[in-house]
């Protein structure tokens, strides 16, 4: 489901990978907010959060979703998924 | 009861033309009033696909500029008796007609015919909001490649941003072989991505081609494409049509490609 899963894997049906540049990339352009911006936003988030805990940044994954609405199209405004794997709780 | 379908894609090439021509023709062989605008002002081409470029006398731009009526720009089609097209001016550009104008053209139109399709060009620009101008829902034409439906993504927003009540999709061009080894989008993935209704899947057909090249659209006929437009245009008219299953059709598929290569 991750970004990540796409530079792991190196043989890929292209009909696959077709599918999942296209998800990452409708993400930016319907939120205009381009891939350097993200992992801009990913690394601060990651700074901010190491102040109190030990992260994963290595594996930690952003996202930025849109809520559909039962006939289809995108209604509610968009909501950022970070999902940041604790390596201690103590620091 | 008339209705103002706008088709558009962003990208070009991906067939709106094609499945104007062919909408259009199958809404009028169902017995429909069908008005088709070529609104791509400078790169007229709807008139070829339907083969009555030698009958254009007046053109979009000239209805415009009040140089004529609008009756006597529309071209009676040579096989349905309710279908008109209204073709566009080749030597003008996109700035000779406004959204205001088109509003103003589409409204009357709008009162002799049951179906006003708009064949909308590339891009995003001004002859893209001239076509939507009137417009009361629209088909989007997509391929099952990325830079294709990034662009259809980008009309759909535009589309909801101008507040088109109704936008469905159309997947054209679709590969069956590519998609069943993987190494193209099935239609599914298009439409899960894109998250508007589909309203149509249209395999890609060299029959398509030969139809153009003929001036006569396929609708209708028993290619898979013309049944594929068929299927659409009977939804248009609000029946519930399955969409063709092309999965187990490749056996009839193949024969009939053999058919067309022994003529």
């Amino acid at each position: 489901m991750g970004v990540l899963h796409i530079f792991q894997k190196k043989e890929k049906d292209s009909g696959k990978l077709a599918k999942d540049r296209l998800k990452i990339l409708l993400i930016s352009d319907r939120i205009s907010c381009s891939p350097e911006t993200m992992e801009k936003l990913k690394m601060d988030i990651a700074r901010v959060i190491s102040k109190y805990m030990k992260v994963d940044t290595g594996n930690m994954e952003i996202q930025i979703t849109k809520e559909e609405a039962k006939n289809g199209r995108v209604v509610k405004s968009p909501i950022l998924y970070a999902n940041v794997p604790i390596l201690d709780l103590k620091h | 009861m008339s209705e103002v379908i706008v088709v558009t894609s962003g990208k070009g090439g991906v067939g709106k033309t094609t499945t104007t021509a062919n909408l259009g023709t199958g809404l009028a062989a169902m017995g429909k009033r069908v008005a088709l605008i070529d609104t791509d002002i400078g790169l007229r081409n709807l008139d070829v696909v339907m083969g009555l470029e030698n009958r254009i006398v007046y053109n979009l731009v000239d209805v415009v500029e009040g140089k004529c009526r609008i009756k006597q720009a529309l071209i009676r089609d040579k096989r349905y008796p309710g279908l008109y097209l209204m073709p566009s001016a080749q030597t003008r550009d996109k700035t000779a007609v406004t959204p205001p104008q088109m509003i103003k053209m589409v409204q009357s139109l709008r009162e002799q015919f049951d179906y006003v399709l708009l064949d909308c060009p590339a891009g995003i620009e001004q002859g893209f909001q001239n076509a939507i101008a009137g417009a009361d829902r629209a088909f989007v034409i997509t391929t099952p490649e990325v830079s294709s439906i990034r662009d259809a993504d980008r009309i759909i927003g535009l589309l909801e941003a101008n507040e088109i009540g109704r936008t469905d999709l159309v997947v054209n061009k679709i590969k069956i072989d590519m998609v069943r080894r993987g190494d193209m989008m099935s239609v599914s993935d298009v439409s899960d991505i894109l998250a508007i209704p589909l309203i149509g899947i249209v395999p890609d057909d060299e029959n398509v081609v030969i139809a153009s090249n003929q001036g006569e659209p396929l609708v209708g006929n028993a290619t898979l494409a013309g049944r594929a437009y068929t299927n659409i245009c009977m939804r248009v008219l609000g029946q519930e049509i399955p969409f063709l299953n092309f999965e187990k059709r490749i056996s009839i598929w193949t024969r009939v490609t053999g058919i067309f290569h022994r003529n």
